[in-house]
């Protein structure tokens, strides 16, 4: 990888002055980012390291009673502590393997928005929010596209905060070498209604299939969504699977996630 | 009981406590002193004319030391191919130039441009990234369909087209077996992929060239399976050093699998600048690069028609096959489709007529190669899945087809030009049935209907021709070197010995499974024997291991070896019983007189060999050490039946293997543990290829899957615990230890079966899929349900 | 380049290391600790799994200067203190659980830290477990039997089933 100074700052607002600098990159866990920089695909001239700040790290609930995840929290440390919200706690305790979960970070998925990673469905289908250092986002405006969030240069996320459904699941069908999701299908059932969020699927990223939501929202069952298909159009298309294969794995995977949530 | 020690007994692997400790030596834990690091620039492009390569800019970066291009091998010979084949209007093949870096051309994805050698890996790669290289992008032929058009583009601008040979076997019978399918009561026909595989050994290739100016010698240590090999090849051939200044060693290796057999530019490339420079450069491959530089395998598309009579008696096979060669040839590639391949067209089964045409192309992607099982695989997994989908069309149960067709009577002569010496396939077929428990199966079938699930049974039958070897019969094959094997045996002075072998151990256990042939022999501990592997310095010039050869081949020059230290120290004992040296008979570890009590131990024969004070020097040399090369008569010929139980999602298409049963005929077993191990690797490695592995390019020549991102690796949950029996024991006749080899076995065995299972889950649920083409991923199966 | 302190296999060590050393480079390069192998450039074969503070990661996914202060186990560590070998390598010698050797210290690793946290695995939980951790020689079979036989099952008896 290129050469580049690291700082290891104790607080967000030392991690923030440090990404002031030009090309400065926040590190999570690195999951995602060391590769990268293997690859030589990235050229940050700093590398500010998020896993010495306290305030960045661990699980409580808020007093509307939603979960509340420091950034720099693990996906090992979320699959233990996220009780509250079981769906959630096992969508974590899926991802990548043993040794990934002990170092990847929900903020840095969160803030990688990898179009197939399993986080993005859950904050979405969750309707969390997303806290920065500056600001609160909805997930419902965070999200942006394949790799792209409503995060400024600069801007790190400190917080998510996920209100706790009635009933929830997530299915993931894995792509078969990278084991990131190829189709994930989150969906929340809260008492004003249901929300259906995927990943894996779309160019445009993680997405929420609306017309599911309504069909559950007053039918929550596996045959209320059984009629229904998202358009193969605008399904990623690889090795992998077809666009078609992705559309009929959302449906698939909408009825299962449905059907375990009881 | 099983057997403690010695032939015959499950030892555990001595050479485990050193990879379990963290204390194995593999080829990156090599550091010599002043070592520099070598990067390589590789080709972006699939396919491109070099019209200028500029280093000022990079040659003046911080560390660098120097940088190559192919200019300064210009008067360097290029990587030489082992293996001549000869087309079906008896012209040799074509054979293009293999520059160690290029030269005018870039041909594939990862053909190495320049070599950057630096004081550290990253100022290596920093400078080579500074490197303004002009090329001049031309269209990539990748498809060899395609490549064989009028007017595809040319690969290399030197040859006449892109084909390297197109072969027919064996020509003299192709007017009958046209004949019989003619004349045929019934055909199946059948079109399919042996998709390109990447041989992915866990330890990416390395190599550390080294060059002592006091004696003019220079050294490599790489990550080989058969460090003579590359020393022949590359001293003779590439860089013009003789054998005597040239040392090659592979240390321990993390795996080969086919892919380390071959020479490599990097290997040359480390070994010149080592000389050039006079200081020692290292060059450790990444995954990426491996993906990109290491010989590829399989990558055949075939059509196979299989005639049978009203008696469902199979009576001729005809099959057409385009072989990808890549973009230039590595060492024993053309072999693969052709000797490897076409020999095996017969199976298990007595076809009288038989003829395999084999187009061989180059393509603007990475050179293929042997890979796990080379060319068997291949012919297998036509034979298997045409036989299969004969069973179907003619409405009988395909086990019952392969027995009724199975040879019987041994020895066997095909007609395709190999003779099998022995085996008993039926009982293969019996034990199969045992361990895979067939009787249960519609129950096992009734309860995955139950949730949902589709289940199959597939069922194969695979032959082999292992052994690598007779360099009479190879050479006349076009092999450009012979394939005997070495052993010397070492007895010291206090009784232990040291075997030098030219096999090379990169998993397959050698250091534990050899001794316990010696020590069985002489009647001593199996502690008593050590294995000197991997280093041409100090073992006689052996072929190495690859094509299930080491056992077989090597193993039985160190039997004869054994042999001669038995009669020398025979007579030695004799002396000093005062006895005939006929009257000697050796057993425990004792020396007696034949009819009486008198008796010495192998210490005090082997101490009278290196203290011959009271010593017979007028008739016997003093010492205890023999050499013998084993050259076989023949290839040997394991055999084996498969089953497997697959159930099928048919909302998503994911296939899951629930029962693998495996029953082979190794003939001798020295070690069934590690035998079992082998099978289970192979079988690991098949299931790879059924289900998840391919090396899939893009139309430009880019290499989709190039990392484990979208290669999928089979791991520990995609597979299941295996069933494994080689209990059916026909003993090679005639190798000393009648052995047969089992490395190869499990992934010529597998992909046919799994193929074959997934198909009649497909049928069972009211799906007449005839074929997929592996790997047999969800998306495929989904789609193929679809209709 | 930065000095970077931390304990390793139970001794204090320190290295020099640039911002872009990873962990398994400072343990190869700098500490001679060679037994922690490098098998694939995306974080996924498992052949450089250590422990960190007890928790198994991929040495080839974090910086070394991340370790700072670290309590550090390599496969070089796993033995028991008289140099014999621990259950779990024991094991795998057993059970033949290893052929090139090159995947096995990840794997040795992974499996320690799998059965700290769940003491008797099941094969399942064994598979899922080893996700991280690619072997191209074994299939697995007699690596998942030496991890159930480590826990003090009986892994003849599970296998055959």
């Amino acid at each position: 990888m290129y050469s580049f100074d690291f700082v290891k700052p104790s607080s967000v607002a030392e991690a923030v002055a440090a990404l002031a600098e030009d090309e400065a990159q926040p590190l999570g866990g690195g999951q995602t980012l060391i590769p990268t920089l293997k690859q030589r695909l990235a050229m940050p001239s700093k590398l500010v390291s998020l896993a010495g700040i306290d305030e960045m790290r661990g699980i409580c609930r808020d007093d509307d009673g939603r979960i509340c995840i420091g950034a720099s929290t693990t996906h090992a440390e979320i699959a233990e502590g996220a009780g509250d919200y079981p769906a959630l706690a096992r969508l974590a305790a899926n991802i990548g393997d043993p040794a990934v979960r002990n170092r990847g970070t929900v903020g840095g998925s969160l803030a990688n928005n990898d179009p197939s990673a399993c986080y993005p469905a859950a904050a979405l289908g969750s309707g969390a929010t997303i806290i920065t250092d500056r600001r609160e986002i909805a997930a419902d405006d965070y999200f942006q596209g394949m790799f792209a969030t409503a995060l400024e240069e600069g801007e790190i996320i400190t917080e998510a905060r996920f209100p706790v459904p009635e009933k929830a699941d997530y299915q993931k069908f894995e792509q078969p070498a990278s084991r990131f999701a190829l189709v994930g299908v989150f969906v929340a059932k809260y008492a004003d209604g249901v929300r259906v969020a995927v990943t894996g699927a779309s160019e445009e990223g993680v997405f929420r299939w609306t017309e599911a939501e309504a069909a559950l929202s007053s039918d929550f069952t596996a045959e209320a969504v059984a009629g229904l298909s998202v358009p193969a159009d605008g399904m990623i298309g690889d090795l992998h699977g077809s666009p078609e294969y992705r559309a009929h794995l959302v449906s698939v995977m909408t009825k299962r996630a449905v059907a375990a949530a009881g | 009981m099983p057997k403690d020690h010695g032939i015959g007994a499950p030892m555990k692997r001595r050479e485990d406590v050193r990879f379990l400790t963290g204390a194995g030596n593999y080829t990156d834990d090599i550091n010599l002193s002043r070592q520099l690091y070598v990067h390589f620039l590789r080709s972006d492009v699939a396919h491109g004319r070099i019209n200028g390569i500029d280093t000022e800019e990079a040659s003046k970066m911080p560390g660098v030391v120097r940088i190559f291009t192919g200019k300064d091998f210009e008067g360097v010979g290029g990587l030489p191919c082992g293996w001549q084949v000869t087309d079906r209007h008896g012209e040799p093949m074509q054979e293009p130039a293999h520059p160690v870096l290029a030269q005018g051309k870039v041909r594939h994805v990862g053909d190495p441009i320049a070599a950057v050698v630096a004081e550290t890996r990253e100022q290596a790669r920093d400078a080579a990234e500074a490197i303004a290289v002009d090329i001049e992008e031309l269209p990539a032929v990748v498809d060899m369909k395609a490549a064989l058009q009028d007017g595809a583009p040319r690969v290399h601008d030197d040859l006449t087209s892109n084909l390297c040979y197109d072969w027919g076997f064996v020509e003299d019978n192709k007017a009958a077996v046209d004949e019989a399918i003619r004349n045929a009561h019934h055909v199946t026909t059948l079109e399919l992929v042996n998709q390109r595989l990447a041989p992915n050994a866990m330890e990416p290739r390395v190599a550390v060239g080294d060059y002592q100016r006091a004696n003019d010698e220079s050294t490599l240590y790489t990550t080989s399976q058969n460090p003579h090999v590359i020393r022949l090849l590359m001293g003779a051939f590439v860089l013009g050093i003789p054998e005597h200044k040239l040392r090659v060693v592979a240390p321990d290796v993390g795996g080969g699998f086919g892919s380390k057999i071959f020479h490599y530019a990097e290997e040359a490339f480390v070994t010149f600048a080592a000389r050039q420079l006079n200081r020692p450069v290292k060059w450790t491959a990444s995954r990426s690069e491996a993906f990109l530089s290491d010989a590829q395998g399989r990558d055949h598309v075939t059509k196979i028609e299989l005639a049978l009579d009203a008696d469902n008696n199979f009576t001729a096979i005809r099959t057409e096959t385009y072989a990808n060669m890549g973009a230039y040839l590595s060492t024993f590639a053309p072999s693969v489709p052709t000797w490897l391949h076409g020999t095996l067209m017969a199976g298990n089964y007595k076809t009288p007529n038989i003829y395999v045409n084999v187009k061989a192309v180059f393509t603007n992607t990475v050179p293929v190669d042997a890979y796990r099982g080379a060319g068997r695989p291949e012919a297998t997994f036509q034979l298997e899945r045409v036989i299969d989908k004969a069973a179907r069309e003619l409405g009988v149960d395909p086990m019952a087809l392969r027995r009724q067709n199975f040879v019987t009577e041994f020895p066997y002569a095909t007609p395709v030009a190999v003779e099998y010496d022995t085996g008993d396939y039926p009982a293969l077929v019996d034990k199969l049935e045992e361990i895979a428990d067939f009787g249960g199966f519609e129950a096992r079938r009734k309860e995955s209907e139950a949730r949902g699930k589709l289940r199959g049974l597939g069922v194969n039958c695979y032959i082999e021709a292992c052994g690598i070897a007779p360099s009479n019969l190879v050479g006349q094959l076009g092999a450009r070197a012979g394939l005997y094997d070495a052993a010397t045996v070492r007895v010291n002075a206090t009784g232990s010995i040291s075997v030098m072998v030219g096999a090379h151990s990169h998993g397959q256990g050698h250091e534990t499974a050899f001794p316990q042939v010696v020590a069985d022999m002489l009647g001593i501990d199996e502690s008593m024997v050590d294995i000197v592997h991997g280093d041409t310095s100090k073992i006689p010039f052996g072929m190495g291991t690859y094509g299930s050869r080491s056992l077989a081949v090597c193993g039985s020059a160190m039997v004869r070896a054994t042999e001669k230290i038995i009669a020398k120290a025979k007579k030695i004992a004799a002396h000093l019983m005062e006895a005939s040296d006929a009257d000697i008979e050796l057993k425990d570890g004792k020396f007696t007189v034949a009819g009486t009590d008198k008796s010495v131990a192998w210490g005090d024969v082997t101490l009278a060999a290196y203290v011959p004070h009271n010593y017979p020097l007028t008739e016997i040399e003093p010492g205890l050490e023999e050499t013998s090369f084993y050259d076989p008569s023949n290839f040997t010929y394991p055999a084996g039946a498969y089953a497997c139980e697959v159930e099928v999602d048919p909302d998503t298409g994911k296939v899951t293997i629930e029962r693998f049963s495996a029953a082979d005929d190794f003939g001798n077993v020295i070690n069934p543990m590690i035998v079992d191990g082998q099978v289970h690797g192979g079988i690991g490695q098949g299931i790879g290829q059924a289900l998840l592995e391919s090396c899939a390019y893009d139309e430009n020549g880019q290499l989709v899957s190039a990392s484990y991102m979208d290669y999928a690796m089979p791991r520990a949950d995609d597979v299941p615990f295996y069933s494994v029996d080689h209990s059916v024991q026909t003993p090679c006749t005639h190798n000393p230890l009648g052995v047969k080899g089992c490395g190869e076995a499990g992934a010529i065995g597998s992909p046919p079966t799994i193929v074959n299972a997934v198909i009649d889950a497909l049928h069972s649920g009211g799906h007449k899929v005839d074929h997929i083409d592996m790997p047999l991923t969800p998306s495929r199966v989904w789609t193929a349900m679809q209709g | 380049m930065t000095q970077v302190t931390m304990t390793v296999n139970g001794e204090a060590v320190s290295a020099e290391v640039e911002g872009r050393t990873l962990l398994v480079e400072a343990l190869r390069d700098q500490l001679g600790l060679t037994g922690t192998h490098v098998g694939c450039d995306t974080s996924q074969c498992g052949a450089c799994v250590v422990h960190v503070n007890g928790k198994d990661v991929k040495a080839c996914a974090m910086f070394a200067w991340e370790a700072e202060g670290a309590e550090i186990t390599t496969i070089e560590g796993m033995a028991n203190p008289d140099g014999s070998l621990s259950v779990i390598q024991q094991a795998f010698q057993d059970h033949h659980g290893l052929q090139c050797g090159f995947c096995t210290p990840g794997m040795v690793m992974t499996a320690a830290a799998l059965l700290k946290e769940t003491p008797k695995p099941s094969e399942a939980e064994i598979r899922d477990y080893l996700e991280g951790n690619i072997c191209r020689c074994t299939g697995y079979h007699n690596i998942v039997k030496a991890i159930m036989a480590a826990s003090g099952q009986d892994a003849e008896a599970i296998a055959a089933e």
